[in-house]
């Protein structure tokens, strides 16, 4: 089990929860990041920061430490679907 | 009910789903916007007709659930639970479906009577995804309709099948499940509120949120149902999560979770998406956001909206200073005519030679900026301006979302301002609010773009080239200056660690080319020109006056200028200057304008549409490059005009942030224009 900060841009991850008890925590829930959501890692900003996150077909950016309060594992398949 | 017992309608959806597009296609131009009553939030509310029936559709601000985490997120969910609606349009976007249906879904848990209006569907059936809206229909049990509100698409449907569920409310909705355990202790405390509630508000919605915890949701319930005593129930929910041996976070992720899988099913069910994999969307996005090429692009791009408004406006603006001021002769004529040659001076040299100086400057590159920045916003642009932006705000420990409000400020900064309403923390909003006036408005770049013609394109060559990149150079001055700005605030009197920020990247939209040209025309161009006008001619009198009313032989412009002439000079620049800086308080737009008619108080005025006229006169009263660049640095910093700061003091509610956000800049400009002007001294 990983961070999502940690996975690199191209990759794909399944979101095993958000653990935490934040109102970022909630809105992370909100936009999708729920157990079992796929989520890749689109690009990132010229610094490396924010990082641009595919979840539930639309497109989030993220700082780095708060992608760190999501849990991810390796995905069973790519998750590529986005054109 | 609404207004004259017309039917209420609310209007809800997550951000970027052209949700009003819908509104404004709804109720054209019967609508009337301001704010929510007690809120820094705007509200649109429109009336539309359909089959003989009134219906008053309240536009809500986007959400991306009823869990509220901004003010904006709390003034839709109040009103959707307490607002009186009859229906509730709920508005998806049909590209990025299963994101959209969680709001629709918690919206379902309060009221049957919602249609679901897919929208964007002729942008998924580009992208070669498509709804089945009948399957969706028959999952959900309520109308939905799909509709690409753009081309105008499906609203006639919309309306019938909200007269429906208006007339009838549906009676099988899909209720989402939660797991059996969680599912018995709703249950189970619904039942006990039910009896409080008297109907007023969904029981299952207010059981679900006590299992939560979700504090602020119920101290609304307790706000707005008083006397209702919600306190025992907050017992029982507590007593009902050690029962599940679960915390409060623990139910709201089981919550959210059983939303979003019952989202997944339906898009199992209603969405085949046979996207094409070519990821061109992808490489447009990675090379605007890119390591090398992220930042180049960007200021690639605004050097090309600048080459385009300063080479465009050339020869538009010669030909109206020519029209506007071949009528100062017939003018005069007339008032000679009517007998009043007593009034040539003050309105035709005074105010009339203003205005036709303000409109001719102003209008040519106003008319061509401001739709080619409207078109980089309607392309999406922005957001990824912010998203490349971001790390330098959080070093300064603000928002990224302050870069979209640096962009609003191009436009006006009072709109600006207004704009900072999309940052949730109020310590972030405060520093982007009292920096915004440091990014030049559309009023300050005719003069950035003059002075950099006359005295600077000259002396490096290549023409509209050269006067862009430098155009481009003073903007990135004045982002600087609003990074360190904001360092500072957050250093001193903003303390504070930045907060969490998520940003939707929305896809990029082709561009509704005719409808971009006439909302910028109408919606800023003629209201900044408008605005201007309505200051330049009262302002050109003000100014004829003290150059004509001389006690003691001595004209008051000359007095005021004599007296301001030894800080202008400290300044880099004179006391004109700054006779004209202080008078052009309501409207950037006239300082150069007075500025000239105070260089040439006394003479017959010499009319000033030429550039190399204006070049002369200017030269002839002790301009030198490092005058004109002294001016060009004043403009970008110093007080923001009276319609800024009046918007500032009704954002803050404050007038000792609003004289803050006088200072700063001011501050800041002296300090760098005293800096150059000494420069100028040892160098020259």
């Amino acid at each position: 089990m990983n961070a999502l900060c940690d996975m690199p841009t191209g990759k794909s991850a399944r979101v095993v929860g958000v653990p935490g008890d934040g109102a970022m925590n909630r809105r992370l829930l909100d936009v999708g990041f729920t157990p079992g959501a796929a989520v890749t890692c689109l690009f990132q900003a010229p610094g490396g920061d924010p990082r641009a996150y595919l979840v539930r077909g639309a497109v989030i950016a993220l700082r780095r430490e708060d992608a760190r309060a999501v849990q991810v594992e390796p995905a069973l398949r790519e998750v590529v679907a986005w054109a | 009910m609404g207004l004259n017992g017309a039917r209420l309608v609310a209007l809800a959806g997550n951000p970027n789903v052209g949700k009003s597009t819908v509104f404004n296609a709804l109720t054209g131009m019967r609508q009337h916007t301001g704010n929510w009553p007690g809120k820094t939030v705007a509200s649109a509310r429109g009336t539309c007709r359909h089959a003989g029936r009134e219906y008053e559709l309240v536009d809500t601000p986007g959400a991306y659930s009823l869990n509220a985490h901004s003010a904006e997120e709390e003034v839709t969910r109040d009103f959707l639970c307490f607002g009186g609606a009859e229906a509730v349009i709920v508005v998806c976007d049909a590209t990025c479906l299963e994101r959209n249906l969680n709001l629709a879904l918690q919206i379902l848990e309060l009221t049957p009577r919602v249609v679901l209006c897919v929208n964007l569907m002729d942008e998924a059936a580009r992208r070669r995804i498509r709804v089945d809206t009948r399957a969706l229909e028959r999952l959900l049990g309520v109308p939905v309709v799909g509709t690409s509100a753009r081309g105008g698409r499906g609203l006639e449907r919309l309306l019938e099948r909200v007269d429906e569920v208006v007339g009838r409310a549906p009676e099988h909705p899909l209720r989402v499940a939660y797991p059996p355990e969680l599912e018995s202790e709703v249950e189970r405390l619904s039942r006990s509120v039910a009896l409080r509630l008297d109907g007023r508000l969904d029981a299952r919605w207010t059981a679900l949120r006590l299992l939560e915890g979700n504090d602020a949701a119920l101290d609304a319930v307790q706000a707005h149902l008083s006397p209702l005593d919600i306190r025992p129930a907050l017992q029982a929910a507590q007593n009902a999560r050690a029962v599940l041996g679960m915390s409060a976070q623990q139910v709201e992720t089981a919550v959210v979770g059983a939303i979003y899988r019952e989202a997944e099913r339906l898009c199992a069910a209603a969405v085949h998406s046979q996207e094409a994999q070519d990821g061109r969307r992808l490489r447009v996005d990675r090379l605007l956001t890119g390591r090398l090429t992220g930042i180049p692009a960007m200021l690639l791009l605004l050097a090309a909206v600048f080459y385009l408004t300063i080479r465009g406006a050339n020869l538009p603006s010669q030909l109206l200073s020519d029209a506007l001021f071949s009528l100062e002769a017939p003018l005069s004529r007339a008032l000679d005519a009517l007998g009043a040659s007593w009034l040539r001076g003050p309105l035709v040299e005074g105010a009339y030679r203003t205005l036709a100086w303000v409109v001719s400057v102003m209008l040519p590159p106003m008319a061509i900026f401001f739709p080619l920045f409207t078109l980089l916003e309607d392309v999406g642009f922005l957001p990824r301006v912010a998203f490349n932006l971001d790390g330098c705000f959080k070093r300064c420990h603000a928002c990224g979302k302050q870069a979209l409000t640096v962009c609003m400020g191009f436009g006006c900064n009072a709109a600006g301002v207004v704009g900072c309403r999309i940052i949730d923390s109020p310590r972030e909003r405060l520093i982007a609010i009292l920096t915004n006036a440091l990014t030049p408005c559309n009023g300050r770049f005719p003069l950035l773009i003059q002075l950099i013609t006359l005295f600077f394109v000259g002396a490096l060559g290549g023409g509209a080239v050269s006067g862009a990149l430098m155009l481009t150079g003073l903007i990135v001055l004045s982002l600087g200056m609003t990074l360190l700005a904001s360092r500072l605030l957050s250093a001193t009197l903003l303390r504070g660690v930045p907060s969490a920020f998520t940003l939707e990247l929305p896809p990029f939209r082709r561009p509704q080319v005719g409808r971009v040209i006439v909302r910028s025309v109408f919606d800023r161009t003629l209201f900044v020109l408008g605005r201007a006008a309505a200051v330049a001619a009262p302002a050109g009198l003000v100014i004829w006056l003290l150059a004509n009313i001389a006690p003691g032989g001595v004209s008051l412009m000359a007095r005021l200028n004599a007296l301001l002439d030894p800080l202008g000079r400290l300044l880099g620049m004179d006391g004109v200057l700054l006779t004209a800086f202080l008078l052009g308080f309501p409207a950037n737009e006239i300082v150069l304008p007075l500025a000239v008619m105070g260089y040439a108080q006394g003479n017959a005025l010499a009319q000033t549409g030429g550039a190399l006229a204006l070049r002369t006169l200017l030269s002839q009263n002790g301009w030198t490059e490092w005058t004109a660049l002294c001016v060009m640095l004043f403009s970008l910093f110093h007080w923001p005009c009276s319609t800024t700061l009046l918007t500032i003091r009704r954002e803050t509610g404050s007038a000792r942030w609003t004289a803050l956000a006088l200072l700063l800049p001011t501050a800041l400009g002296m300090a760098l224009c005293a800096l150059v002007a000494a420069a100028a001294r040892v160098l020259a």
